[in-house]
Parts: structure tokens; sequence; C-alpha cells
């Protein structure tokens, strides 16, 4: 049962650190236009070089 | 059209010989509005897709000078351009055109989507925390429900608790807050029991982890907040998605006027234009204040305001009121009210009083928690009363019992079963092209059984098409279309497009000029042809919509009927086949509404009805016990549209109109409003059962709670089950 004291925290932190992931995406407004960033993928205008 | 502009260019030069008019000091206000139209420019892509369409709009807008920044959001079809003042929308669109996207300016002011889209981000970060310490709490419970013991049970529930607590504390605000305000009101709203709920198995756990006791409900707490706020985003998303449909469609007729300072022309929001100003008002543009005009000839279309199809000749001295359509000549309009004070705006308050109206009917959902709450409470006092008897006054016991029952009861599933329902249908009909601005518009339009139609605009297009053009000689409409072709009226251009679809040339007429408000003129084979008013033409008018060709010493006339609008014809069809009763109320003179009525099968028609008298037969109808379903689109049928049991507008109608409706039609075509009333009546079917399945639920597992044999297992298997049994329901709709 000594292992509990390792995968408790273990999942829990693996589970928080989604749960931040999500807040970050949420806060940086990445659910705006879901499609057009699945479209954005697919243009070549910054192949090259990123956005300025 | 190149005769148009050339009239718009004569007509501004009259203006500075008023100079009396322009009371303004006129460089400063140029200045000061000048300053205010910096700044960012929405422009709606109704045509945007694919990742081709964001690039080249993106490339196409950067590169214009004074542009900074531009960015497509392809969700909501939109570009907005952050540029420098001098850049305008007009300009950007013609770009957009030439590289074969449709373009239209959106009013960024009207666009506020910021405090919506705030609250469902709120939602959202809720929702995402209960389902983390959802997860979490249920992989710990299953340990425990497969049979952990003494302190490896207590320490699970202890973790859980500490998982469970902050996020019940987080994620229950909004049912909180909302049970509060019931409770100060003196209600029992359906936030009442949950919160009770969610507090009540929380503590409990609380108190018998300490104690270390078998059961603790920190899953239930979790998942109960889960689900209920998974029900709260469905509502909200239906609701901000048709708010913010709704308000692009405002948005786009950005409110303009052309102000004549000093001679001037200035284009500025309707917002600053004050009485006593100059406005001119081009062929084709809407009237954007209410005024008499000073200056010029030319018809006004006035069927959005009053429902008659002909157009009426204005001339020095007309009123004017805001909503009416220029036709042929430019036109001054000294302003004698605008915005807020106009006609249109005024009819827009009217609106709003009558909305207070609807907001009175008690939706299914309304009626199934007035009915649920009281009966919760009830069955979990007494259930606490009984064990507390039973077992001699074992608190611990009677409010675990008592708890177990709050949970069971809870209205997970009731609080899932209509916002499932209403997303799907309305995701449906979206997809058809109808927008559903209100939240009980489904439910009333399933009991519809009475349709009232309006004519202009509604069935008909408000479009022109001529009768029998073939019958008339070849030579006289060769000469007409002519002389049409040089005009933007719609008659003129109704003939011209007749007389191409007939195969014939235009005749070769010479001298061509547009008289506003009369007609147009030119000189074929050396002698004068006109085309355009009666008397103008010398001609005996007929009892229709016509237009007059004087050619050689005679007079010819052509007479013209509104197109019908796009599945009108399937669209009574369908509705009578449903069984309801159709009628048609229009404010035309009778000939063309007979006809109509004729043409479309509708037996029941009254012609020349004044707005009040609309808003007076829906009533009739009303008091009559029947449920009226009102399609119209303008001014005339704005009283009848917020009377009525529920109503639909199609997107071409005024804005009076489109905020006094309850669904607005997108497409042209109105052959879906009867899909939507067959889906609506499936909707409010597949309430009542996600109503019964959840209700089947608890009749089950109450009984269960009240003798005590609930587990948490128990309730956590209820709650999730039918929580998926009405959302699998509500995807049923077809």
């Amino acid at each position: 049962m000594e292992i509990l004291a390792i995968l408790i925290p273990v999942s829990l932190l693996l589970g928080g650190i989604g749960l931040a992931a999500f807040f970050w995406a949420m806060r940086t407004k990445q659910f705006d236009d879901p499609e057009g960033d699945a479209n954005r993928i697919l243009t070549r205008d910054w192949d090259d070089r990123p956005k300025p | 059209m190149a005769l148009a502009e050339d009239f718009a260019d004569s007509g501004r030069a009259p203006v500075s010989a008023c100079p009396a008019c322009v009371v303004v000091p006129a460089a400063e206000r140029i200045a000061a509005l000048r300053a205010d139209r910096a700044g960012r420019i929405v422009l709606s892509l109704p045509n945007a897709g694919g990742a081709q369409s964001i690039s080249t709009v993106e490339a196409a807008v950067q590169a214009v000078p004074g542009v900074i920044s531009a960015r497509v959001n392809l969700t909501l079809k939109r570009v907005s351009v952050e540029a420098e003042p001098s850049v305008t929308a007009a300009q950007l669109i013609e770009l957009l055109a030439s590289h074969g996207q449709e373009a239209h300016e959106l009013d960024p002011g009207l666009l506020s989507v910021t405090e919506t889209d705030r609250q469902g981000r709120e939602l959202l970060m809720r929702l995402g925390v209960a389902f983390f310490s959802m997860m979490n709490v249920m992989l710990l419970s299953v340990a425990v429900w497969s049979g952990a013991e003494d302190a490896t049970r207590d320490l699970f529930h202890w973790i859980s608790g500490a998982i469970a607590l902050p996020t019940v504390i987080f994620a229950g605000q909004p049912f909180f807050k909302s049970a509060w305000a019931s409770l100060r009101q003196g209600r029992l709203g359906m936030d009442v029991p949950i919160s009770l709920a969610l507090i009540l198995a929380s503590s409990i756990s609380v108190y018998e982890t300490a104690m270390s006791g078998h059961h603790a409900y920190f899953d239930a707490a979790v998942m109960l907040a889960f689900f209920l706020l998974l029900g709260r985003y469905l509502d909200h998303r239906t609701r901000a998605v048709a708010r913010s449909a709704a308000e692009e469609l405002a948005a786009l007729e950005v409110p303009r006027a052309v102000l004549l300072v000093d001679g001037a022309e200035l284009e500025m929001p309707i917002a600053e234009v004050q009485p006593g100003d100059l406005v001119l008002v081009r062929p084709g543009a809407r009237m954007p204040v209410d005024g008499v005009v000073i200056h010029g000839a030319s018809e006004l279309d006035r069927s959005l305001l009053t429902g008659e199809s002909l157009p009426v000749p204005a001339g020095e001295g007309t009123v004017v009121s805001a909503g009416e359509v220029n036709l042929t000549g430019p036109l001054t309009v000294q302003v004698t009210a605008a915005g807020k004070e106009s006609s249109l705006h005024r009819m827009a308050d009217l609106v709003a009083v009558a909305e207070g109206a609807k907001t009175r009917y008690t939706s299914l959902a309304d009626r199934a928690s007035r009915l649920y709450s009281p009966l919760v409470h009830i069955l979990s006092f007494s259930a606490f009363g009984y064990w507390m008897w039973a077992t001699g006054g074992d608190v611990r016991y009677a409010i675990n019992i008592s708890a177990a029952v709050l949970i069971i009861t809870c209205p997970c599933a009731l609080g899932l079963a209509v916002p499932a329902v209403i997303t799907s249908a309305s995701g449906r009909l979206f997809r058809k092209g109808l927008l559903i601005k209100h939240g009980t518009a489904l439910e009333r339009l399933a009991e519809v059984d009475t349709v009232v139609f309006d004519k202009t605009g509604t069935l008909t297009l408000g479009a022109p098409e001529p009768v029998a053009l073939a019958d008339q000689p070849r030579d006289a409409v060769a000469v007409a279309a002519a002389l049409a072709a040089g005009s933007s009226h719609p008659l003129a251009r109704a003939l011209a497009d007749g007389a191409r679809a007939l195969g014939l040339a235009p005749a070769d007429v010479t001298g061509i000029r547009e008289i506003p408000g009369q007609g147009i003129e030119g000189a074929y084979r050396g002698a004068r042809v006109r085309l355009g008013r009666a008397d103008w033409c010398g001609a005996e008018p007929v009892a229709a919509t016509a237009t007059y060709l004087a050619l050689g010493g005679e007079t010819r006339a052509f007479s013209f009927t509104d197109r019908l609008r796009p599945g009108a014809e399937a669209a009574v069809k369908a509705l009578k086949a449903a069984g309801l009763q159709v009628e048609l109320l229009s404010g035309d003179a009778e000939a063309p509404v007979r006809d109509l009525a004729d043409r479309l099968g509708i037996p029941r028609w009254q012609a020349g009805v004044l707005p009040a008298e609309k808003a007076a037969r829906v009533a009739a109808l009303a008091a009559e016990g029947r449920k009226v379903l009102m399609v119209g689109d303008g001014l005339n049928d704005t009283a009848a549209l917020a009377a009525a049991h529920v109503s639909i507008s199609p997107a071409s109608a005024l804005d009076a109109a489109r905020v006094a409706s309850d669904i607005v039609l997108l497409g042209q075509d109105i052959a879906p409003i009867s899909d939507a009333v067959r889906i609506s009546r499936q909707a409010t079917r597949r309430m009542i059962e996600n109503f019964l399945i959840s209700g089947g639920y608890n009749v089950i597992a109450v009984p269960l709670a009240l003798i005590g044999h609930a587990t948490p297992l128990a309730a956590a298997l209820a709650m999730s089950l039918s929580s998926i049994t009405v959302s699998l329901n509500a995807m049923r709709l077809k």
C-alpha cells in the first residue's frame, strides 16, 4: 500500500497539469475560432519564417 | 448606372445655394467627426470557408496602405481590421469583392459580445474544474466501492474531500447565487434543492469521514455539479449563438447618413445627426431619419411601413419617415427627428413593451420545477422525520438518509433535459436557415394552430415582375427596355430584365435622361418617347402596379405583379397539410391581395388592413383560444408580431420587426417554416419524454433511498445513467 503515497500524488499532478493547460488555453482565447485554427494550419503563408 | 450617378452629382449642387439652411459651424464639426472614424472595422464574410480564404482575405487587406492588422475569424465568418482613419469600409468591401469575397460592413459598436463571452468562459472554466475533480474523485471512489477498508478508506475519503470541497465551492457558485436570489423573493426555484443537495452532501460527507463512516457522497456532489453545469453551459451557448447572430443582423445595417455640411458631403453615424441637419438620400437608399424633403423629386417605396407595394411620389414638402426606400432621384431631407426620436425607434420601443408579455409564458421546465422542487423538499424532510422517529433519535443516520434522498431526487437529468433538446433542435433549425431568438419560442411554436401571413416582403419578395410581357408588341417592349435600362427604379429594372428574358434587344433610343419622380425620356426615330408615371406620359392609369410608355402618340401600360418568395407555395401547402389554419392580412390594395390568395390557395384574406387592425385581428384570434403564428416583415406588422403567440420574420425585415419576432428566417426561402413547426412539435415531445425518463429513474431510486439502501454507488449510477439517457434522447431529433 506504500505505493499509494506515490501514485495518488502523481495522478493528481497529471490531472492538475491537464487542468492548468485548459485554463491557459481558455485565458489566451484559443477557443475563440476553432474552425479558423483548424484551417490556418494548412496555409503556407508563414512556412519559411514566423509571422512578424 | 452612369446616369444615376450623374443625377447624384447634379443633386449636390443646389444645396450650397441654400447656405441659410446650414447653421452648424461646419469646419469644427467635420474635423471632430473625421477623428472619430479611426480604429476598428469589422466586416462579415458570409461565404468565407477553408484555408485559402483566410490567406486571400488577410493578405489582400493587409496590403492596403494604412491597415495595421487584419485577422479572419472563420467560426464567426468575420474579419476585423485595425486601420488608420483614411481606410474606409467601402474601400475594403470593394477590394474583397475583386478577390471574389462577398463582404458586408458590421457595426462594431453593436457587436457587444464581451459580456456574454465572459459569462461563457466563466461557465466553461467551472465545468472544466468540475470535470477534473469528478474524474479524480471517481477513481478514488472506485477503490472504496470495490472494498477498501479502515485506514485506506478513510485516507481515500479525506483525499476525495480535499478535491471535492473546493470544487463544490467554486463550481457551485452559479447555483448558490440563483438559489439565494429566489429564496430572497420567497420562491423555491430549481436551484434551491440543487444547492441544498450540494451543501448537505458535502457537509455530511465531511462529518462521516471524520467519524470514519462507510459512506461519503463526495463523488455524488461533484458529479451533480458537473452534470448541472453541463446543462447550464449548453443553455448558455444556444442563447449566445442566437444572440450573436441576431446582433450581426442588426449590425449589418450600419446606420449612417450622408450629411450636407456647407455643401460638403460627410458620412456619419445616425446617432450624431441632429434635428435641423440636412441629409442627402441617394436613390436606392433607405431613409435614415424622419424629415421633410426640401429639395429633389423622387418616388418612395413605403412597403416596409405600410405594406403597399405601389411606390408613392415625393417632392418638396413631402414628409418622410425613417425606413422608407428612396427609388429614383436624390432627395435632400431636413431632419425633424433622428435616432432614438425617429418614428422607427418609437415603434421599436412599443415592441419592447409587448415583449414583456411574452416572458410571462411558463415553459415546460418551469412547470416541471414548480411541481418538482416542493416534492423533493417534502420527501427529504419526511425521510428525516421518519428515521428520527424510527431509530429513536439517531440524528446522524436520519441526516444521512435525507441527504441520499436529496442527491437522488436532485434534478440532474431534469437540468439537462430541456437544454439538450433545445440545443439539438435549434442547431437543426439553424442549418435549415432559422434562427431561434427566444428560449421558449420552440415550445410556443409547437402549440400553434393558426398561421397569419403578411403579403409584401413576406410571401412575396417585394420585387416586381412584369405581367404578360410577351403579349405586348415587340417594338414597344424593345423601346421600353431601352429606356428602362437607364434607370435604377425597381419597375424599370424588372422591365429591362423581363425584355432580356424574352430575348429582345433594346431599341436604338438616344438622349436618354431620367426625370426624378416622373420617369425616363429619350428620342426614338426622331420622336420623343417616355416611360414613367401615367399622368406624365398622358396615359389612363390602370388598377394595378404599372408603368406607362408614350410612343408615337400612343400610350401603353406595362403592369407588374409582386414576385413570389421561393418556397411560399410549398410552405402554405405544408402548413395546411399539417392541419393549421392559414390567413393572409395585408396593407396592400384588394386586387393584388386577392390574386395572391388565389394563387397560394389561402381561403381567408383581408386587404387594406391598418397596422392596428392587424394586431387586433391577431388578438381576436387569441381571444377565440387560438395560438397564432404571425409571419411578417414590415413596420406595419410589428404590433401583430409582438401580439402573436409566436412570430417569425425574414432577415430582410425591418430591424424593429426582427426585434419583435421570436424566430428569424435567414435565407430567402420561406419553406423552412413548415419544418420549424414539425421540429418544434417533435422537440416538445422529446422534452416531455426526457422528463418522464428522469422521473422514471427517480421512481426506482427514491424508494431505495427512503428505506436507507441507497449507497453512493447507486446514486452515482442513477445520476450518470439518467443524464446520458436524456442527452441521447435529445439527439434523436430529426
